[in-house]
C-alpha cells in the first residue's frame, strides 16, 4: 500500500505493507537513520519519535497509525544549524557516553517538556522512564532536561 | 630521548580541563553513522536463524522454500543434519534478501527436524552436574585448619551472584560489502585495527584486501572483540549475492542469547579473624558457569584486595551448561570477586560485632596499595556521613530500613600498544590519526586535548582521524587499557613532529631547536613572548614539506617511560532503604572514590564512573538471565522481563576522584573498569546492615529480600 507520511516537515509517498514499522519506514526507506533499533519491543526507548507532538515507539508503531499526521525525528529538532535546548542541554550536560539511546532520549525529553515546560527532577525521572541507557548516563540526562528547561525560560 | 613527559598539573591549559565531548554535537542531532545505520546502494538485510533449543541433534534441514522466496539472494546452512547443537541461539543458517521482511519470512521458511537431546542449565545445583563440572585443583597458603582454631571469630557463608548480559543497545552486527578483490568492513567492535584481519582469515582472503570503518557504536562492554560467526556469514552472503552489500544485525534475543555473558559464582565461604579485627584465614569452595565453555573465575584472587591473608584454601569448579558461552563482561571475574569477598567479610565483621568500615579498614594492610585503599575508604566515610548514620546490623527501626555497605575494587589499566601518525601541513593545519574506537568513553575528545596540549594550539585546530584499518594501529578497546595507550603514543608523535617544527624554524628565531616552545599558537623562544613566529608563519616555513611523525607506546615498556602506569584502586559506599513489608530496596546514594592516576578530563572520567556504578545497581538490584529447567532456555531473552535500572531507580550517585598530586605523578591509567566492581558488594552489604540478615544472591529482588526475612524470622 502506499502511504503519505509528513516527516519533519516535507512529504513522503512510501510503498509498503501498513504493517511494516515506522522505524523501518524512517532508516530503510527515508535514510532518517536517527532514531534507533534497541529492543523491538517498545522496551528501551531507542527508537522514541513523536507524533503530532507526543512521543511514540517507533518500532512498535505501524506505519499506517502514521498516516497523514506530523512525524518528527531527532533529525527535525535543531532548526537552522541551532540545536534545540534539549540537545545543547545534553551537550553542556555530558548525558551521553556510546549516544546510541541519545536521539530516542531527546525525543522523550523534548515531548516531556511539552507537556511539563519546568518539571521537578522527580518529574524529569518520571517522564524519562521508558528510556533505558546502558553506558548510565542517567544523572547527567536530569541536569540536561533541567538545563534544558531553564534555558527555554529565558 | 625527546622528552615526552607530561607539562606539570598547574601548566596544563588543555589536558585535565573539563572539556565537553567532540562527538557530542553529531550524536544528540542524530547526524552520527553507527554501522547498523550504514545503508550503501542495493543493500540487503541478512538474518541468521538460530537453534530454539537448549541441546539438540539437527536430523534435516531444508532450505529450499526459502530459496525459491522472492527478493531471497542467498542462503548459506552453518550446522547440516547430524550435527548437535549446544545451546538456545546457536546458528543453524543464514540468508539475505532485498527486504528485512523478506529475509525474516524466509528463515521462518527454513524446516529443521530436530532430535531433542538432554540438556543441562542449572549449574547452581552441582550435585547433578556431573562431568560437566571441571575442579581446577586446590590452593593453599599458610595453615587455614590451624588459623581457623586459632580464630576468635568465623563466620561462614554460601553467596551467589548469576549470570547476566551485556546487553549492548546497539546489537552486535555488521555490514559486508564483498566486491571483486575488495571487501568493506562495517562492524560494531571495539577492535577496529585488527577486527579485518580475523575476518580477512576466516573468508581467507588477504588482510590487505578488508577495509575496516567504524565512527561511532552503540556500547560494547567487552563482548564486542571478534569478527564472530556472523561476520563471515555476513561477508560470504555479500559474495554468493554478487557483491551486493549486506547488513547482519542480531535481533534482541539473539543478542542476549548469542553475544556474551558475564559468568555466574556460587560460593560457600569461611573467614576467621581475631578479636582485634585482624583477617588471618580465608576458605573458599567456589563454582561457576559461562556457558558451554564453563566459568573461570581466576579465584586464587580471592579475598580480592585483602589477598595478602596469611591463610588460605581455595577451591574452584568451572561448570558446562547448554548456554551460550562467556565473553569479557565490564571487568571480567573481578565483580564476581568482590562480591563474593566483600559479602564474606561484611558477614565477619557483623559476627565479630565490629562496624564493617573499620573492619575493611583495619585490614587494609593486606592490600598492595593499602595506604590508598584506607584513605578511600576514610573520604567515602566521610562523603556518606558513616559515623553518623551507620547502625549495627538489623537494629534500624521502623519498616523502612536503612544500611550502609562497603565495596572495593582493584585494576590494571595500562594502556595497550599504540600507534600514532601526527601531521603538520605548511597551511598550518594538524592531523593525528590511530586506529582506534570510541566505545563512548570519549577517545575522540582526549586524543586531539592531548595534541592541542602539546602543540599548544587550540582543541578546533586539530583534526582526529580514528576508527580505520587504513590508521596506525591501535589495541582494542578492553581492560581499560585506550586512554592509556593513546594518550601516550599522541603525546609521542606530537612531541615528535613539534621537534621537527622547531628545526625547521630555529634558524629564523635565532636560538637552537631546543630552546623553543609551542605555547599560545606561537612558537617562541623558552619564556620570551617577545621572540616568537605565530603557528601559521612557523608552519609556512615548511615550503612544499609537511611533517609526519609517529609515536608509539608499547604496553609492556610503558611504565618506564613515565607517561602511563597502571594499578587503579576504588571504593564504594551504598546507602539504601529496605522496605521490610514488601521487600523493596531502595538505593539512596552510591559513593564511589576512585584513582586513575592523571586525568585527561574529569568531566568524562566522572561520566565514566556514573556509569559504572549504574551497571552496579543494575546488577546488585535487577539483572539476571533466567534459565528453564525444564525446557533448557533462557526465560528472559528481551528487555521486558530481563530488567535494567531505569532512570528512577538509580538513587544519588556521588563520584570522587582522587586527584591528589602524588596521583597524578603516576600518569595516565585506564578507568573504564574498576568503578563498575564494587558496588555490587556495597548494595549487597548495605541490604545486610539494614534488613540484619544476609540475602543470598544477587540482584535482590523483593521476593528474595522477603525470603531472606522469612528465613530469619522462622
Amino acid at each position: 500500500m502506499a502511504f503519505e507520511i509528513l516527516v519533519n516537515g516535507a512529504s513522503h509517498r512510501v510503498e509498503t505493507d501498513p504493517e511494516t514499522s515506522l522505524l523501518s519506514v524512517l532508516r530503510n526507506q527515508l535514510g532518517l537513520t536517527g532514531s534507533k533499533y534497541g529492543c523491538g519491543e517498545g522496551q528501551c526507548g531507542a527508537c522514541a519519535v513523536l507524533i503530532d507532538g507526543r512521543a511514540v515507539r517507533s518500532c512498535i508503531t505501524p506505519v499506517k497509525h502514521a498516516a497523514g499526521r506530523h512525524v518528527t525525528t531527532i533529525e527535525g529538532l535543531a532548526r537552522n544549524g541551532k540545536l534545540h535546548p534539549v540537545q545543547q542541554g545534553f551537550l553542556d550536560a555530558d548525558a551521553l557516553q556510546c549516544g546510541y539511546c541519545t536521539p530516542g532520549m531527546v525525543m522523550s525529553a523534548v515531548a516531556l517538556l511539552a507537556k511539563d515546560p519546568h518539571p521537578t527532577d522527580a518529574a524529569i525521572r518520571r517522564g524519562m522512564e521508558g528510556n533505558v541507557c546502558r553506558c548510565g548516563t542517567y544523572p547527567r540526562i536530569v541536569a540536561a532536561v533541567r538545563m534544558a528547561s531553564k534555558g527555554a525560560a529565558r | 630521548m625527546p622528552d615526552y613527559s607530561w607539562p606539570p598539573m598547574e601548566k596544563r591549559k588543555v589536558i585535565g580541563k573539563r572539556i565537553s565531548r567532540l562527538d557530542g554535537m553529531v550524536k544528540s542531532t542524530g547526524a552520527a553513522k553507527y554501522n547498523s545505520d550504514i545503508n550503501p546502494p542495493g543493500l540487503l538485510f541478512g538474518v541468521l536463524l538460530t537453534s530454539p533449543h537448549g541441546h539438540a541433534r539437527i536430523k534435516s534441514i531444508d532450505t529450499s522454500e526459502a530459496e525459491r522466496l522472492p527478493g531471497v539472494t542467498a542462503v548459506r546452512v552453518i550446522l547440516g543434519a547430524g550435527k548437535e547443537i549446544q545451546w538456545q541461539g546457536q546458528e543453524i543458517a543464514s540468508l539475505a534478501a532485498v527486504t528485512e521482511d523478506i529475509a525474516r519470512d524466509a528463515a521462518r521458511k527454513i524446516k529443521v527436524d530436530y532430535e531433542i537431546l538432554e540438556h543441562f542449565v542449572d549449574e547452581e545445583d552441582l550435585a547433578k552436574a556431573g562431568s560437566r563440572a571441571k575442579p581446577a585443583g586446590e590452593v593453599t597458603t599458610g595453615d587455614p585448619d590451624k588459623a581457623f582454631q586459632e580464630a576468635d571469630a568465623i563466620s561462614q557463608g554460601y553467596y551467589a551472584i548469576p549470570v547476566i548480559t551485556h546487553c549492548c543497545l546497539e546489537p552486535h552486527g555488521q555490514t559486508v560489502r564483498w566486491r571483486g578483490e575488495r571487501v568493506d568492513y562495517w562492524p560494531s567492535t571495539q577492535n577496529v585495527s585488527a577486527l579485518g584481519a580475523e575476518l580477512a582469515r576466516s573468508i581467507k582472503v588477504p588482510v590487505t584486501q578488508v577495509h575496516t570503518d567504524m565512527q561511532y557504536m552503540g556500547g560494547g562492554f567487552g563482548s564486542k572483540f571478534p569478527a564472530d560467526l556472523w561476520g563471515t556469514e555476513c561477508a560470504e552472503l555479500s559474495k554468493a549475492s554478487g557483491g551486493r552489500p549486506v547488513k547482519m544485525f542480531l535481533d534482541r534475543q539473539q543478542e542476549l542469547l548469542m553475544a556474551g555473558n558475564r559468568p555466574s559464582v556460587f560460593g560457600e565461604i569461611k573467614v576467621g579473624a581475631k578479636k582485634d579485627g585482624s583477617l588471618t584465614v580465608w576458605q573458599s569452595k567456589t563454582w561457576a558457569s559461562g556457558g558451554l565453555g564453563g566459568g573461570n573465575l581466576n579465584a586464587d584472587q580471592m579475598p580480592y584486595v585483602y589477598r595478602n591473608v596469611p591463610n588460605r584454601r581455595i577451591n574452584h569448579t568451572a561448570v558446562s551448561i547448554n548456554a551460550g558461552s562467556a565473553r569479557a563482561w565490564r571487568a571480567p571475574n573481578n565483580q564476581q570477586l568482590s562480591y563474593i569477598t566483600c559479602c564474606a567479610l561484611d558477614d565477619l565483621a557483623a559476627k565479630l560485632g565490629m562496624d564493617s568500615l573499620d573492619f575493611f579498614i583495619k585490614n587494609t594492610s593486606l592490600s598492595p596499595r593499602g595506604e590508598v585503599y584506607k584513605y578511600q575508604l576514610e573520604k567515602g566515610a566521610e562523603i556518606a556521613e558513616w559515623k553518623k548514620l551507620w547502625k549495627p546490623r538489623g537494629t534500624s527501626n521502623g519498616p523502612i530500613k536503612r544500611g550502609l555497605g562497603i565495596g572495593v575494587n582493584m585494576w590494571g589499566g595500562l594502556g595497550h600498544d599504540s600507534k600514532c601518525r601526527a601531521i603538520i601541513n605548511p597551511d598550518g593545519s594538524v592531523e593525528v590519526q590511530i586506529g582506534t574506537q570510541d566505545l563512548g568513553v570519549g577517545t575522540r575528545t582526549i586524543v586531539p586535548q592531548v595534541a592541542a596540549e602539546t602543540l599548544g594550539l587550540p582543541m578546533p585546530a586539530i583534526k582526529f582521524s580514528m576508527g580505520s584499518n587504513a590508521y596506525p594501529p591501535s589495541g582494542a578497546s578492553g581492560g581499560s587499557t585506550t586512554v592509556g595507550g593513546v594518550t601516550a603514543s599522541t603525546r609521542k608523535a606530537t612531541v615528535n613532529a613539534l621537534n621537527k617544527l622547531f628545526e625547521v624554524v630555529a634558524p629564523s628565531l635565532g636560538v637552537p631547536a631546543d630552546q623553543l616552545e609551542a605555547v599560545d599558537r606561537k612558537i617562541q623562544v623558552k619564556g620570551n613572548p617577545a621572540k616568537s613566529l605565530s603557528w601559521q608563519a612557523a608552519c609556512a616555513k615548511l615550503g612544499v614539506n609537511r611533517i609526519e611523525e609517529m609515536g608509539e607506546n608499547v604496553g609492556r615498556t610503558a611504565p618506564r617511560e613515565g607517561l602511563i602506569s597502571q594499578g587503579a584502586a576504588g571504593i564504594q559506599i551504598a546507602d539504601v532503604s529496605v522496605d521490610i513489608e514488601t521487600g523493596k530496596v531502595k538505593l539512596n546514594r552510591l559513593i564511589a572514590v576512585q584513582d586513575c592516576g592523571l586525568i585527561v578530563n574529569p568531566k568524562l572520567a566522572e561520566s565514566q564512573i556514573f556509569g559504572a556504578c549504574i551497571m552496579s545497581t543494575c546488577g546488585a538490584l535487577y539483572e539476571e538471565r533466567v534459565m528453564d529447567q525444564q525446557i533448557g532456555k533462557t526465560l528472559n531473552a528481551d528487555m521486558e522481563f530481563y530488567k535494567l535500572s531505569g532512570i528512577n531507580d538509580i538513587g544519588e550517585i556521588i563520584v570522587h576522584l582522587d586527584l591528589r598530586p602524588e596521583m597524578d605523578k603516576r600518569g595516565v591509567i585506564g578507568l573504564g573498569e574498576p568503578p563498575a566492581i564494587g558496588g555490587i558488594a556495597a548494595i549487597a552489604n548495605a541490604v545486610a546492615n539494614a534488613v540484619g540478615v544476609r540475602v543470598h544472591m544477587v540482584p535482590l529482588t523483593p521476593n528474595r529480600v522477603l525470603e531472606a526475612l522469612a528465613r530469619r524470622n522462622a
